[in-house]
Parts: C-alpha cells; structure tokens; sequence
C-alpha cells in the first residue's frame, strides 16, 4: 500500500522525515511524485521526461536538463542535443546521488538557458501552476513550475543571469543563485561560464539551504570553484536585530516594475523593519544603467563560443552535407533555435576583430565597475533588497516576439550576477493574485546569513504558496 | 655595376609537444602507439559540460624552458580560447595563451663561426594540441577535396609549448644551428623528446628579405611542413630564392602561407578559404589565471643545469667553433670534456667521438673516459683494425683499453715495403698523376695499403713510406 502524501505541500524536509521514519519508501514516494506528474504535469510541461524507478534511498529530486545525468538523455532544451545520452554524470547530479537522492525527470528549460520564460524551448514551453496561460518564467521554468506544483520536493536550477531568482519568483517557491564558484559546473551543459551557476528551487528556505549543503563546495574538475569557508547551517525562526538592508535607489526608481510588486516589496521591506532589521538606502548607478548591456555583452560572446562544440561530429544529430563546413553549417542551421543563434550572432560580433575593445573589453570594464559597486554598498549593508522581477507571471506569447521585452525580465536580477554574488527569491505576497519574489542579495559565500534573512521572513509573511487552483 | 645584395630576415615558431605523463587539462594518458580514440575521454572530446582541469607539471615546464630561454616569467598569465571550426577541434575553440602568455622576452646567444648572434624570444606559451586529422580521398591531402576525414583524438589535448622568436636570423643555415640548439635545450631539460619525425617538434618559419645593410621589414611568408632540420634549410632556401626573383624582377611578395614539397623541393600556397583570420580571442572563462609562486620560479631556476649554449661558449675557447656545436647539439660535450680531463687531445677526441663514436652507435654515456682517452691517444700507432674494434666495445660494461693498446702497428720498412710496391705496380695510371702534381692522391695509396694489411699498418708510415718512393 502505498502512504497518501500531499505533494502539493510536501517540504523536501518533511518528505525527508516521511522517509527516514519509515512511513513511506523511497521508491512509494517516487511514485507518487510520478503520481501527481501523470495528474498535472500536462497543463503545465514541467518535464522534458522521467525516470520511472527510484534509484536512491532518499526523496526525489528534479533536474534541470542542463544538467548531464549519466545514461538519461540531456538536451539543454535544443533539438542539436535530441537523443544525447551523457556517459557522465554532473558532479552537482553525482552529489544528489550521493546523499541519496532519487532522480525523478529533467526539467524544461528555454535552449541553451537562453530565455525568461521558457518558451524557448524546442520542445515547447512550460506554463504557470498559478495560471496555465501565463509563463512560469525562465529559463529554470521547469523547475520551478514542478516544485509550485507538487511535482517535485525540490530541484536543482541554473542561473546564468536569474534563471533561478526570476522563475521562482513567478511561481512563488525559494530559488538560490549561489555565490559563482561555489557550486560545481562540470557537467552543466554551458551557456556562459563566467556567469552560469548551479543552485536550488524549493518550498522553504531551509530546504533551499539543506540541498545547498549537498551541491556546494570545491570539486577538483572545476577549476573555479572553492572550498565554503564555513558549513552550511539550516536557519531557525529568528528575529534579525541589527541586520542592515540596503535598497538600490536606482532600482526603485525603475518604470518597468509594476504597482503591485511595488506594494507587494514595500510591505515585505516593512515586515523585516519589524523583526529587527534596519532598511535604508544605497546607490548602484551602473549596476542598473549598464548591467543589461553589460550582460548582453558578456554572455552571449561566452555562448557564441561555448555552443561552437556542437558541430554534429561526435553526438547530437547530424544534417548531413558534401562538405565538412557544409555539414555543420546544415546540423547548427536545423540543431539551434532563434535565441542561441542571435546569441551566438551577437557574441560573434562583440569578441570580432576591431570590434572586441569597444564591445566586450569595454563590457568587462563595466562588470568590475559594478563588482566595486557593490563591495561598496556592502560597506555599509549586510543585505541588499529588490523586487526579483519587475513583473508578475505574463501571458504565454506576451513577449515571443520582442527580445528586448524579454530582456527586460532580468534587469534586477543581472548586476549581482554579473558580480558573482549570491541571491535568494524569498515569495513576499501577491499581485493580481500572482506570487511576488523579493530579491536579497549578499557579499560573496554570505549564504548562511541570506537563509537566516530569507528564513525569518517567510516565516513571518507565512504566505499560501499553493495556487488556489490548485488548493 | 649595382647588384643589390639580399638578406633573409627570419623568424621562427615552434611547437613542441611536452612529454608530461597526461594531457593539458584532462587526466587522459599521453603516449604513441595506442589504437586511435582510446586516449580520449568526455573532456578532451568536448562533451557538453566537460571543463578542463590544467596540468601542474605542463605549467612548471613552461617556466623551466622559459628560464631556460631567458625568459621573464609572468607571475600572472591568462588562458585564452582561440576560437575556429575545424575537425580536430573538439570544443570549437583551442585554449592557448594569447596576451599574456607565461614566458616573454628572452633570447638564445647562438655561437657562430662568425661570433655570437643574439636571437630574441618573443614569448613561449602553453596550449592543448589539436586532434590529428587523416584526410582520405582527394589530392590536396588537406580537408578540402578530400572524400572524407578521420580524426583521431588521443593527441587532442596534449600539451604543448609554442615558442616565438624575433626575426633575428638571417640565414638558413643560422635557422638550422638555432633550432639544434634549442632542440639540445629541450631535450636536456627533460620535458620533451622534441622528434621532428615524430611531430613532438614542429617548425614553421616567417620569411622576408630586404636589401642587405637595410632594417627595413618587407612583407613576409609562412612556411608550413618542414619535418627535419635539412628540409627547414632547404624550405627557407627556397623561399629567400624565390622571393629575391620576385624583388628582382619588379613584383613585389604577397603574404602567403605556403606547403614545403619534401620529394620536389618546392612550395605550394595555401588556399585561402583553409584560414581563419580571425579567432576571436577572449580569456578562457572556465580556467583561472596562472599565477606561479615566486618561491618555486626560483627554485626552478636554481634547479637549471648548464645549458647548451653556455656549454658551447665555454668549451668553444678550446676547440673550434663548429667542432663545439656538433658536440654540444649532439649530447657528446659531457663525454668529450671528461675524455680530455683524462688527457686526451682536444681535437683529437672531438673527432673521435663525433664521428667514430656515434658512427659506431656507442651511447656516450656509457663510456669510460679514461679508457676511451687512452684509445684516442694510442690511436696513431695500434693498428687502424683494433682501434675501430676497440671504439665499438668501448661502452661495454668493464672495458679495458688494454689488449688493443698491446698490439702494436706494422711500422717496419721491411713488412711494409713489398705490400706498398705491389700497390704503386698495381696503380701505373695513379702513379703518373701523382708524379704530374696531383698530390691528393698520397691518401688513396695509403688507403689501398691499409686496406691491403687489413689496418694492421701504422698510416704514418705507411705515408712516409709511399711518399718516399713516389717523390724519390
């Protein structure tokens, strides 16, 4: 018999005392997430697919397909990986297994982890637990679509500039973009390395920081990734006396967020004056004014070199051709969707001769500018707070066919990435009846103190984050 | 009349394969022989998410050459992806060193007969190799034409040193006595065999001539394809030639990368549509910066033996020029100076071991020097036949000079004078020319004698002796 479970409110820590009590198997909570999968994930496209049997000892887990996973298929979300089977797994994939972990599916993701809302995808967008006509944002839609919606207890995301912070935020579930380097990426099917970064999507705080706890740490085939200088801890309900929060003028200021988001971060900025925290403001003018063009300056060059391996030679479908270069031209021609190769375009042009200094030399003048930015303001703050997206969830279709619209998505959660520094979507209300994220931001491998902040907060707001439909 | 005279103005790039146990940035093994794709793995076949992981001994070899070339040692260098699509190029991209690369501004003196010459290192960087293409089909041997191409990837990702020279040579010749040296170096620090046969060493040369006492730099030429120092002098022979005709005859040189043809001696232009001119450099995102500690470049410099240039000074003072670099680019120079310390004559034991040693396919470091000093002092007055048996064995575990020294040479006018008469009787034709001048001709009666007695005659006087008779 199996155990009934509600995984539509399931925390990852509960499930993991379900488990450990004995009160349900890991293989009968596997199924019933496959359960619920069956039952919903048709509205909603949150996977690209599934593993039918538990093959750890622990909870299940949902992986973003960017992450390789050793004998199931890894697409990134482009027809160019279609039927890639990785012979290794992620060393963020390994470590699931390694504590336990079952893997459930691989998650939807715009190609490439190119995008804001996961219509991207060549296999089709996800849609909105809250609302099926609306995105559950991107590129990380899948995850966080499945973790809103009782498919997952938790998953893992990448974020290359919000593709955690920003779908969380849509769906209303906690998202950690970890601090760069922290979190290995071998294995993660890159889009811009300097920038990509592994982190979790989960119900609570406590459950973002206990995968966190799995995931990090120095791995010896990524060179950029470090030891945490301290352990991660599971934070308590706590008051946050003399936390000092800094809110970016310039972002206030911003036309493109929405009245209700406004409302939605004020209020949230209120209930953390009230357990103790001292708000102010402080001044990020690059960070805001060039973050974006910085960006899509940066990232793209990275990608256009990154997505060169895929030439149709050693895997992934090949269209053939009577010549070497006719034959790739045709397989990146039909492998690769409109986003990678504007993108692979527009970073082509930037690292081009005569063109480097003006375009991504000068982008990476200003990536150290807004690097020294914010080590300044956190001279005086412990935590900077923003609204995660100017916008609630929008329609499927809204903004396809304006990339600039699309663009637009990430202008508050781009600075800090582009600085390398931890952020965490914490749900802080609703607009429309449509989660809100606020964004807190820390100095590098401040996790601990983001969970305590984040922590207190939800506990605070105890927010209903089912969707009513849902409910 | 107002003939201009030429000057080749050179400059070299190399390429040498390191011969560390694993490739660049993965833990796959480096080695010959193995069957084709079995020294691979997700990394360096460029798998998706795969990330490189650099090589500590490739990056602690590159500073032991640039050391060893006078180099400055960046105590910052920053990898760098070369971006172009071609088969042997798994990732699409070769990560190399682009700005700043590990190794700057040396140089090596190189000892001339003429006095030293000063040839600057511009820069020596380290990179992954690319696979190794097998076009199949077609007839350019290159990917265009070709019916289809195979790759190979176990050397994909062995690491590899490029080094950069000034355009500070100005011959072939010079060309070829640098390369020996820097071979010599390489190969003495230990960190490749640099094989030009076996593509661990490759060589490509940059050619332009200019008006002889001029500093001007005219337009240049790549010459790719050389795989031994005789081809890279006869390449670079060909393109000075043909660019002094295209100088001379009005024109002027176009900026070409051109084929050395080994079988017909000549050169063939690339096409242009096989390169990339622009690769798109950027710092590899993926790899931090190489920051070596200070403490180890200098342990690493105190730790460099003395190099062969050096050598080459030093032991040039007392035997000539030429005699030094043969022995010095030959490995030989330690064995030579030993051999002399035991007494031996300088010359005398150069030409020994250059020529008789290696000839015999003795290893030099086998050698007993005092033994071997005792042979090449003796060598005039034992018999021609138990000094050349006596050089084959002298690397032999325990050999003694002893039973060769004892026999003694045929040097009485009474043995030896019916054996040089049947010679002269034999050789009428000889004879008469010797008699009308040509005296070069004394070698080969003593040769014939020699070869009569089986090398048990004493040369010298058999010398004396034939001279005699012919002169008398």
């Amino acid at each position: 018999m199996t155990a009934v479970v509600d995984t539509l409110r399931l925390s990852a820590e509960e499930a993991i005392g379900l488990v450990e009590r004995r009160e349900i198997s890991a293989a009968e909570l596997h199924a019933a997430y496959l359960d619920a999968i069956g039952e919903r994930d048709g509205d909603l496209h949150a996977y690209l697919r599934t593993v039918d049997e538990a093959d750890g000892t622990s909870i299940p887990i949902a992986l973003k397909d960017v992450i390789s996973t050793k004998g199931v298929e890894t697409t990134a979300g482009s027809k160019i990986l279609s039927g890639y089977v990785p012979v290794f797994d992620a060393t963020v994939a390994a470590r699931c297994r390694g504590a336990g972990l079952t893997l459930l599916g691989k998650t939807n993701t715009d190609e490439f982890a190119m995008g804001s809302s996961t219509e991207n995808s060549a296999f089709g967008p996800s849609r909105n637990p809250w609302d099926p006509a609306l995105v559950p944002g991107g590129s990380g839609g899948g995850t966080a679509a499945a973790v809103t919606a009782g498919l997952a207890p938790w998953g893992l995301g990448s974020d290359t500039g919000g593709s955690i912070k920003q779908p969380s935020a849509l769906c209303g579930n906690v998202g950690l973009r970890p601090t760069y380097g922290t979190v290995s990426r071998f294995g993660v099917v890159a889009f811009a390395s300097s920038l990509d970064q592994v982190g979790p999507v989960a119900k609570t705080v406590r459950d973002v920081a206990l995968l966190y706890s799995v995931i990090a740490g120095r791995d010896p085939q990524d060179s950029t990734t470090v030891e945490l200088p301290e352990s991660v801890v599971l934070p308590r309900a706590e008051k946050l006396e003399g936390l000092r929060i800094g809110v970016p003028r310039q972002a206030s200021a911003l036309d493109a967020i929405e009245p209700g988001v406004r409302a939605a971060f004020g209020a949230a900025l209120t209930r953390l004056e009230e357990l103790g925290a001292e708000v102010g403001e402080c001044d990020l003018p690059r960070a805001f004014d060039y973050g974006i063009a910085c960006y899509y300056l940066i990232a793209p060059a990275e990608a256009s070199s990154n997505l060169a391996r895929y030439d149709g030679v050693r895997y992934g479908p090949r269209s053939e051709g009577e010549t070497y270069r006719e034959m790739v031209e045709r397989t990146r021609d039909t492998g690769f969707g409109d986003e990678p190769k504007r993108r692979i375009m527009l970073g082509t042009y930037a690292l081009s001769a005569g063109y480097y200094d003006a375009y991504y030399g000068q982008a990476q003048k200003v990536r150290t500018l807004i690097m020294r930015e914010h080590a300044e303001a956190f001279g005086r703050f412990d935590v900077l707070a923003t609204p995660t997206s100017p916008t609630v969830a929008f329609p499927v279709g809204d903004k396809a066919a304006d990339p600039l619209a699309m663009y637009a998505c990430d202008l508050l959660t781009i600075p800090s990435c582009l600085a390398g520094l931890p952020g965490l979507n914490v749900p802080c209300g609703f607009s429309e009846g449509l989660p809100v994220g606020i964004q807190l931001i820390g100095p590098q491998l401040s996790e601990n103190m983001l969970f305590r902040a984040g922590h207190a907060l939800e506990r605070a707001l105890a927010l209903d984050l089912v969707p009513e439909r849902l409910r | 009349m107002n003939e201009v005279t030429w000057e080749p103005v050179i400059g070299l790039e190399i390429h040498v394969q390191l011969k560390t146990r694993t490739k660049m940035f993965c833990r796959c093994p480096v080695g010959f022989g193995a069957a084709e794709n079995t020294q691979t793995c997700p990394v360096c076949l460029g798998f998706p998410g795969a990330l490189p992981v650099p090589n500590r001994t490739a990056i602690e070899w590159v500073v032991k050459l640039g050391l060893a070339l006078g180099c400055e040692i960046a105590p910052r260098a920053v990898f760098a992806r070369k971006n172009y699509f071609y088969p042997d190029l798994p990732k699409g991209y070769q990560i190399s060193q682009y700005d700043l690369p590990s190794c700057i501004a040396g140089k090596i003196i190189v000892p001339l007969h003429d006095g030293e010459h000063k040839v600057g290192i511009v820069r020596a960087h380290l990179e992954e190799d690319a696979a190794k293409n097998i076009h199949v089909g077609g007839r350019s041997g290159r990917i265009g034409g070709a019916d289809y191409t195979l790759v190979d990837y176990n050397r994909g990702g062995i690491p590899l040193v490029e080094i950069v020279t000034e355009p500070h040579i100005h011959s072939a010749d010079e060309a070829k006595q640098f390369l020996q040296l820097l071979r010599q170096t390489i190969v003495e620090l230990g960190i490749s065999d640099a094989e030009m046969e076996k593509g661990t060493l490759r060589v490509d040369a940059n050619v332009s001539v200019r008006p002889a006492g001029s500093d001007e730099l005219r337009t240049r030429t790549e010459i790719k394809n050389m795989n031994s120092f005789n081809h890279i002098g006869r390449g670079i022979e060909a393109e000075v030639a043909r660019q002094v005709e295209v100088w001379e005859s009005g024109g002027s040189v176009e900026q070409h990368t051109y084929d050395f043809d080994v079988s017909t001696g000549s050169l063939t232009a690339r096409r242009e549509k096989e390169e990339a001119d622009d690769y798109r450099y950027f710092p590899e995102p993926d790899l931090v910066p190489v920051e070596p500690p200070p403490e180890l470049v200098e342990q690493l410099r105190a730790e460099l033996p003395e190099l062969p240039a050096e050598r080459i000074r030093r032991i040039g003072g007392a035997l000539d020029h030429e005699r030094a670099l043969v022995l010095v680019t030959g490995g030989l120079d330690g064995l030579w100076e030993r051999t002399v310390a035991a007494g031996a004559d300088g010359v005398a034991a150069a030409n020994v071991i250059a020529n008789q040693l290696v000839g015999a396919g003795v290893d030099p470091a086998a050698v007993d020097a005092a033994e071997l000093s005792r042979l090449v002092e003796a060598r005039e007055r034992i018999p021609r036949k138990a000094f050349d048996e006596a050089i084959v064995r002298v690397g032999e575990p325990g050999f003694s000079a002893d039973p060769y020294l004892a026999q003694e040479a045929v040097s009485d006018t009474a043995s030896l004078e019916p054996v040089v008469d049947a010679i002269l009787a034999a050789n009428p034709g000889q004879v008469e020319q010797y008699r009308g001048g040509k005296q070069g001709l004394l070698g080969f009666f003593v040769g014939q004698v020699m070869k009569e007695t089986q090398g048990t005659a004493d040369a010298r006087a058999v010398s004396e002796l034939v001279r005699a008779k012919l002169d008398g």
